[in-house]
């Protein structure tokens, strides 16, 4: 049986570790109510910007002169896959479940002969796919220093992965992030950038919209916009999934200490009741054998 | 009363303003426009200017640097990239504007150099305009 001193102190250590995650939890929560009114708050021009693409793609797609951005170039050699993960650990499986969903999808890629690049957003998901795919990283985006993710972030990523489809860099890109469901469930998600994926609504009938200036033009400005609202939208649900992720898992290490701190109390209480059984039996059998 | 329409003004970050407007005044690329009930359906880009909603009790004036508007009989989407409300607006965010603009049309490719330079124009006219 351990000694009572050794049994002590890490009873002693586990309730510290028990008061940190703990404090991590809360601090979680309340950084997860700021992060879900931020994406509640991105979510209106999220949605007219979709429905404005809807109305205009479904006039562009048929055309044979459509834009790259919405018809692709043409090819699908060289697929680019923007991995968003968080720049801290601790939130349970949050960034592992984008990593896995990504490390599937380029595995998929490369077994049908295709060239995988990527572009990691977040260092944790880099560390991860850092030992495969180390070859294949192209940029690497980090928000440690970012407190609040602003749709200038979004823009920087946007123009950064515009300028290289523009260089005939790759052909198609997609979007790993996780989106938040609850603070027990974040779905990893997968996202077609470019070419962009119009969601088709057949309940909706388009009106018949005039364009100033022309569908052209517009287009030509609004699927860049599109694809950083998506950018955006990605990264604050990421955002939201992450402090979710973070709370539910301190939330079971705060429980689990609490556990070990009853198994290691009793052992404790056990240990210290046989001492003293022990120290008993000896008295009385030296006064027994006087 | 004249008719009223549903405006919402959004940005990407936030839901800036959503109410009944009667008219609505838009910096239009090719122009700019004033919106009221029954408008014909149009898509249209957004210049660098005052946007301008009257509504029932007042009027209410954003500064937009560029975005789109959707229009449909019943209500119209502003869809900017940055506006701020007029009153609110101080010489830094007019500065930032100009310069954003200006580095635009400095960085800008030969084709679309023209429209960067067209937004640099109309940035600088709505600073002139602004007067702070």
């Amino acid at each position: 049986m351990a000694n009572l001193k050794d049994l002590k102190t890490r009873i002693q250590s586990v309730k510290n570790t028990r008061k940190i995650t703990k404090a991590m939890q809360m601090v979680a929560a309340a950084k997860l109510r700021r992060a879900q009114e931020a994406a509640e708050a991105g979510r209106p021009y999220a949605d007219r910007m979709a429905e404005v693409m809807r109305n205009l793609a479904h006039a562009a797609a048929g055309a044979d002169d459509a834009p790259v951005l919405l018809a692709g170039n043409g090819k699908d050699d060289v697929h680019l896959l923007i991995v968003a993960t968080s720049e801290r650990g601790l939130c349970g499986g949050f960034n592992s479940s984008i990593v896995r969903r990504a490390r599937a999808h380029a595995q998929r890629l490369v077994a049908n002969g295709k060239t995988v690049k990527m572009l990691t957003v977040g260092k944790k998901g880099r560390e991860q796919l850092r030992r495969e795919y180390e070859q294949d990283m192209v940029a690497h985006v980090d928000l440690t220093e970012v407190k609040r993710v602003g749709y200038v972030n979004a823009q920087g990523i946007a123009k950064d992965v515009l300028a290289r489809f523009a260089a005939g860099e790759f052909d198609v890109a997609t979007i790993f992030f996780s989106t938040f469901q609850s603070v027990m469930a974040q779905e990893p998600t997968t996202l077609q950038l470019i070419p962009a994926t119009v969601e088709e609504d057949p309940e909706k009938e388009a009106p018949f919209y005039e364009f100033e200036p022309d569908e052209e033009e517009i287009l030509a400005e609004l699927l860049p916009a599109a694809m950083t609202t998506q950018i955006f939208t990605a990264l604050l649900e990421n955002g939201a999934s992450e402090q979710g992720a973070r709370m539910s898992a301190m939330d079971s290490a705060t429980r689990n200490a609490g556990d070990m701190i009853d198994r290691l109390t009793i052992e404790y209480n056990r240990s210290r009741q046989a001492a003293i059984t022990n120290e008993l039996i000896e008295i009385i059998s030296g006064a027994e054998a006087l | 009363m004249a008719a009223m329409m549903q405006f919402d003004l959004v940005s990407p970050e936030k839901l800036l303003a959503s109410f009944e407007a009667s008219q609505i005044e838009v910096p239009g690329a090719e122009g700019d426009f004033t919106a009221m009930a029954d408008h014909a359906a149009l898509v249209t880009t957004m210049r660098p200017g005052l946007l301008k909603a009257t509504s029932a009790s007042d009027t209410a004036e954003y500064v937009v640097t560029g975005g789109f508007v959707e229009v449909s009989g019943k209500a119209i989407s502003v869809l900017a990239e940055i506006a701020i409300p007029r009153a609110d607006i101080t010489r830094a965010d007019v500065d930032a504007m100009v310069a954003a603009a200006q580095e635009a049309a400095t960085n800008a490719s030969p084709e679309i150099k023209d429209t960067a330079d067209k937004r640099l124009a109309d940035t600088q006219i709505l600073a002139d305009l602004l007067a702070l």
